[in-house]
């Protein structure tokens, strides 16, 4: 009895109980689909971090304030923040190491207007190394410079979304005047640059409730004319330090800490925290691993369960066709071709389950990256993983009932009613 | 025997099945013959319409070796059974003798019955000669092979080659069509897929259900479903044809059809036929009846073929 034949006698017997054959399959299905969505959600995400990341700087340090171990109640005062003497002193010590020093103070969102045309941003207060440190990619005109923050200058930077919104063209905003309302405070700033807004999906996933024109894009002005706003011009409780990219940043990161430390030695309530971005990628990919395998081990689990069902209805049917078997050992089936006919057709149904479960999944998977804004294949390789244990669950749950059958007493089995 | 009582109720059952028929099916043997005497006019009507001359040509592949006709004893042995006994429960308190041995010879071409009383070893013997079962004791050669000496994993060979079984419940594999059914030997036997279909067509078209090759056994009737399990039976060419109530489960004038079909395969293609029957009137029929009764054979007589 050739292999062919055992497999289109199962897939007429699949075919004869259809409602029966995708029953058995559903664990199967489930299972398999559960493995393959997640692990092209996984991918998905993981390239939506990896990506971010590396958008926001891979070689970036973030060097920010925090409270020494067992501080109840603090009060923040202009000594304790992280001054522009210690950023100079860095600048010196590691001029090697460090490209730029990124300082920014947010002072909130407010929205560019002109007559009924408007466009909702978010208000920046930063230096030069803002651009180096967040990857800004300039379309026209400047960023903000040093210069710009000595002389308090009442300049911005605003993204081509908010030049087309006001003005119509991309282009158009550079040069102009632009009005920022900021709760009852306008704002006037002229233009003196334009950047390219990409759409993070990260920010896309989170700011999903909006619709995507009135999303809000940021707006740089300089620090110093953000810190008049805030009234407050002495220091910063996080800076972003870029380093070079031959620099190991990680180990980098142990330096500052130290470094930085000696300027907190006496603070009673203070200290920094020193970290680079790198070690963070490093951990949200560790965590994402650890909660891939998670869902992997529950779909395994869903395996399983679809494996015993598969068994069971290998059973069921085996003893529904007793008289069948009998028949074909009397015709001169041999155990042997006997065990391969249920095995073949326990493998069959599970492969049928295996690459329903692929498709399913695959759609749920690319579907479900869509959504996160970060579309994803799936590997070619968990699809043959996914098709190659469908089988192996087949051959694995099938050999019991298989066996059964092919050990019948032919003489018994003829009589079964 | 629980056995043969199981069996002759599913024969009831499934004759009921069946459906209206003009007499039920006798236990014991009827002297009546007005019932066989109308269903001979009917099984003249049995082969296809295409064909109203009833020769058919003998197959290359399927005829044996010439048959002595109406001679008996003269072919070369193809059973030969001596002293076999068989017994269950080996070594147990309910330790039970079914066959007390058995001697019997059955020669190539001949057409014989055996017939015998619900319970008197009939199922048991012929399980033996059908390699279903081993003797406990005794003797069994069968076209050459000594069986009684085979291996566990030699008799579905030897059942495959030597033996085509007709059941009376046909047995044919559901969801499967006539066509398929007919392989399903040579498929055991390693055949070739083109010469298979070949032989099977052939097969089917002898005893004429070439125009429902293609159907499955649901959308057969009775008489239609056992022409194919002949057909299947006869597909590897065996040495014997095993019957076993052929037609219990058949009206009366299926079942002459069905009797019809053995005798012209006997006759033109020369086979051997082993027919297990608890009917007088179908064994006389043949060329000798074996009457077995307590697991002993008590008589054999020359019949009417």
């Amino acid at each position: 009895m050739d292999l062919w034949e055992n497999i289109s006698l199962a897939v007429s017997g699949l075919l004869a109980n259809k409602m029966r054959a995708l029953l058995t399959m559903l664990g199967i299905i489930i299972g398999i689909a559960a493995v393959i969505a997640i692990m092209t959600l996984g991918n998905s995400v993981t390239n939506t971090v990896t990506n971010t990341m590396a958008e926001m700087g891979g070689n970036n340090i973030v060097v920010q304030l925090s409270l020494k171990e067992d501080v109840n109640s603090f009060e923040l005062t202009d000594d304790d923040l992280i001054s522009d003497e210690m950023l100079e002193q860095m600048n010196e010590v590691y001029s090697n190491e460090v490209v730029a020093v990124s300082v920014d103070e947010g002072i909130g969102s407010g929205q560019v207007k002109d007559g009924r045309k408007y466009a909702n941003v978010t208000i920046y207060g930063v230096n030069g190394g803002y651009q180096i440190a967040n990857n800004v990619k300039m379309m026209t005109g400047r960023y903000i410079s040093e210069t710009d923050r000595e002389k308090v200058s009442n300049v911005a930077v605003v993204s081509n979304k908010t030049s087309k919104a006001i003005f119509g063209t991309e282009f158009g905003a550079l040069g102009q005047e632009i009005k920022v309302h900021r709760g009852e405070e306008i704002l006037a700033y002229t233009v003196v640059g334009i950047y390219e807004h990409e759409d993070n999906p990260m920010m896309a996933m989170m700011g999903g409730m909006q619709a995507e024109a009135d999303r809000p894009t940021d707006l740089y002005i300089p620090i110093s004319t953000a810190q008049r706003i805030n009234d407050s011009d002495l220091g910063y409780t996080y800076v972003t330090i870029v380093t070079d990219s031959n620099v190991d940043s990680i180990s980098f990161a142990m330096t500052l800490q130290n470094f930085f430390e000696t300027f907190y030695r006496r603070n009673p309530v203070f200290t920094v925290y020193v970290m680079s971005m790198k070690s963070v990628v490093e951990q949200m990919t560790t965590i994402m691993g650890t909660m891939q395998l998670a869902i992997a081990v529950i779909a395994g689990i869903s395996l399983l369960v679809g494996g015993i069902g598969v068994m069971n209805i290998m059973l069921v049917s085996i003893t529904e066709r007793t008289r069948e078997i009998g028949t074909r050992k009397a015709l001169g089936a041999t155990n042997a071709s006997i065990r391969m006919q249920f095995i073949v057709e326990a493998v069959i149904i599970c492969l049928v389950g295996g690459v329903i479960g692929i498709i399913l999944g695959v759609i749920g998977g690319m579907l479900g990256a869509n959504l996160l804004g970060a579309p994803a294949t799936p590997s070619v390789g968990s699809v043959i993983f996914a098709m190659g244990f469908s089988m192996a669950i087949g051959v694995f749950f099938g050999y019991y009932p298989a066996n059964k059958a092919a050990k019948m007493d032919p003489i018994e089995a003829l009589r079964y009613e | 025997m629980a056995d043969e009582y199981t069996k002759t109720q599913a024969a009831v059952q499934e004759a009921e099945q069946a459906g209206p028929r003009p007499a039920p099916q006798p236990q014991a043997p009827v002297p009546a013959a007005s019932a066989q005497g109308a269903s001979w006019t009917v099984s003249e009507g049995f082969l296809p319409q295409s064909s109203p001359d009833l020769t058919i040509q003998p197959l290359d592949d399927f005829s044996s070796t010439t048959p002595e006709e109406g001679t008996l004893g003269l072919g070369e042995p193809i059973i030969q059974m001596r002293n076999i006994v068989k017994t269950f429960y080996i070594g147990e308190p309910n330790e039970l003798q079914i066959l007390h041995g058995i001697d019997l010879t059955v020669r190539r071409g001949e057409f014989i019955a055996v017939v015998g009383q619900s319970g008197a070893g009939k199922s048991t013997l012929m399980n033996i000669i059908g390699v279903l079962d081993k003797p406990t004791e005794g003797e069994y050669i069968l076209d050459g092979v000594d069986v009684s000496k085979a291996k566990d994993r030699e008799l579905s060979d030897i059942r495959n080659d030597k033996i085509g079984f007709v059941f009376q419940t046909f047995n044919l594999i559901p969801r499967t069509t006539a066509l398929k059914n007919v392989e399903l030997p040579m498929l055991y036997a390693g055949v070739s897929r083109g010469e298979r279909s070949r032989r099977a067509k052939d097969l089917l078209a002898l005893v004429g259900m070439e125009d429902r090759m293609s159907h499955q056994p649901n959308e057969l009737s009775g008489g239609q479903k056992q022409r194919v399990a002949i057909a299947r039976a006869m597909s590897n060419n065996p040495a014997i044809i095993l019957a076993d109530e052929p037609t219990g489960a058949l009206d009366s004038a299926t079942g002459r059809m069905i009797m019809d079909l053995f005798h012209q395969l006997h006759r033109e293609q020369g086979k051997t036929i082993v027919l297990i029957t608890h009917s007088n009137e179908l064994a006389a029929e043949t060329q000798r009846i074996v009457t077995i009764s307590d697991g002993r054979i008590i008589s054999e007589r020359k019949g009417m073929a």
